[in-house]
């Protein structure tokens, strides 16, 4: 882009700030227009697996719903209540898609496009992805309300908690990689992708981001059906909408991430001399993605705090721990395969240290469910001793408190759009 | 090259917060604006709100954020191992190992003392 304007006759700094400002404004513009498709899709989708036909008037299939509910909701008065604390308040809504549209800057799209390759890429994403969180507790401090501050509260215990499993299983793929530069880590996949090699630090990876960009069934910080939306309860007009476009593009961003550092991001066949194919590739794989987020989201009911919590602390955070000093080990003794050769070749030699890796992956994910299973056999059994004594009228709920409290069974609807 | 790569961050950095700022303002000059007494109220169940709102919080969230500090800190540090592990010899991995059972050792106690029981 900055080689755009030298050819224009621009002076070389003045240049380098125009181009700059260029490639930002159109890639920030596409990525923040992503959305109004990304939210149809996930209606539509939404709505066939809960046997509805979803949006079918505007347009075809009802693509262009997006629109007049833009136009909707620039026409809604946007109300600021007595008593908000002004300065979070009014803030909290840009630096949440702010943070959002950052994240967009080191994706790489194709072997040649991308915002700007950072040698700490990887570090980049974590780093600006958790703004939003303290952009959720402005928007709860500064509301002035009780449900939204519920909500910043569980959003710090939330977000913080599944951050540790997160950056864990990050690690991995830069472990493989040896670097922070998503540009390398995808060129690192030209023969198998990195999920090959890891596929359990890649599901810990997209549940632990599930939970982070706070989708159902991680859903407790807005959680309608007790908190009536949490934290932008008292926001409305385009404030408000600009919280659900920041969810949407995070969520979509997500699955972009997931295919860069575990799918291969735009590998594929002739991909390394057509970028276009590079970003149709990374599309598709993105797209694919999200359906399972998608699908995530519709089928599991949302998760109980406590729960939540256990399942991030006791499990997560533990099995990612393990994974990142086996997978280490095993990379550190191994010694480097000549990659020298053509795809083929590589593909021969770059294959042992894939297959151990995989097993390691493979070995780590089936002891720790079990383990897992022989907790909820235990679980279940103390459960239903506690039942079976509730029933015959022997009330042991007032010695056994904690029983008493997981006995109770939550179930949470799924988000109501 | 490398001082080119955080121009654009930093050009990245000056638009994002405009693009949500856009619509904002737009809402704002487009939509009518007739607050009421009514409207401006707390929105909550309905009936009018009791107490203040920043009041006292669950210790819980605080010992959360307590834990997570001490994994926060250490991540940063871990970083950089994994860059360079391919490129040393086993005795960084063995190096990295005693760190992270250091850190291991946190999470046990906090485990053992209760402190991730949620009640």
């Amino acid at each position: 882009m900055v080689g755009i304007f030298e050819d224009l006759g621009f002076e070389a700094g003045l240049a380098a700030v125009l181009g700059n400002l260029v490639g930002v404004v159109v890639l920030a513009t596409v990525f923040l227009l992503l959305p109004i498709f990304t939210i149809w899709v996930e209606r539509k989708v939404a709505a066939r697996f809960q046997n509805r036909i979803g949006p079918n008037r505007v347009g075809p299939y009802g693509i262009l719903q997006s629109f007049p509910d833009v136009v909707k909701l620039l026409g809604k008065e946007l109300i600021l209540p007595r008593n908000v604390d002004k300065i979070p308040y009014l803030l909290s809504p840009i630096i949440m898609v702010a943070a959002v549209v950052l994240i967009v800057a080191v994706i790489p799209l194709a072997p040649t496009i991308i915002g700007t390759d950072l040698s700490i890429g990887a570090l980049y994403f974590v780093s600006v992805g958790s703004l939003t969180t303290i952009a959720i507790v402005m928007a709860g401090w500064g509301s002035n309300n009780k449900y939204a501050l519920l909500g910043a509260f569980r959003t710090v215990a939330q977000l913080i908690s599944y951050e540790i499993p997160l950056v864990f299983s990050l690690l991995i793929p830069i472990l493989l990689v040896g670097s922070l530069s998503m540009q390398t880590i995808v060129e690192f996949q030209d023969t198998y992708w990195i999920i090959f090699y890891v596929p359990t630090a890649a599901v810990i990876f997209l549940v632990s981001n599930i939970a982070e960009i706070g989708r159902a069934p991680f859903d407790l910080i807005e959680a309608e059906s007790e908190l009536i939306a949490g934290y932008m309860i008292e926001y409305s007009g385009m404030a408000f909408a600009m919280f659900y476009l920041a969810e949407f593009l995070h969520a979509f961003l997500v699955a972009v991430i997931f295919s860069v550092l575990f799918l291969g991001g735009w590998q594929g066949p002739l991909a390394q001399d057509v970028p276009v194919l590079g970003i149709a590739y990374l599309t598709i794989k993105s797209f694919i993605v999200y359906f399972a987020m998608l699908w995530v989201r519709m089928t599991l009911p949302r998760f109980r705090i406590d729960h939540l919590m256990a399942f991030n602390w006791k499990f997560l955070v533990p099995v990612s721990i393990v994974h990142v000093l086996v997978t280490a080990g095993i990379w550190s003794a191994l010694p480097e395969p000549d990659l020298s050769g053509g795809w083929f070749a590589r593909l021969g030699e770059e294959f042992p240290r894939m297959a151990l890796n995989l097993v390691a992956s493979v070995v780590i994910a089936v002891v720790s469910l079990r383990l897992l299973r022989q907790y909820a056999e235990q679980e279940r059994q103390r459960l239903s001793e506690v039942t079976a004594m509730v029933e015959h009228k022997q009330y042991p709920l007032a010695t056994t408190g904690q029983g008493a409290q997981s006995n109770v069974i939550v179930v949470g609807t799924g988000s109501g759009d | 090259m490398e001082l080119g790569q955080w121009a654009f961050v930093a050009a990245f950095f000056v638009v994002a917060p405009l693009l949500p700022i856009a619509p904002i303002v737009l809402n704002r000059l487009l939509a009518p604006s007739r607050p009421s007494e009514t409207k401006l109220d707390v929105y909550e169940c309905g009936v009018e709100t009791v107490g203040d709102t920043w009041g006292q919080i669950k210790v819980q969230y605080y010992l959360y954020a307590i834990i997570f500090l001490v994994f926060d800190v250490e991540m940063v540090f871990l970083f950089p191992w994994a860059v360079a592990l391919g490129s040393l010899d086993f005795s960084a991995y063995l190096a990295g190992l005693v760190f992270v059972f250091l850190l291991v050792e946190g999470l046990v106690y906090a485990w053992r003392k209760g402190a991730l029981e949620w009640n």
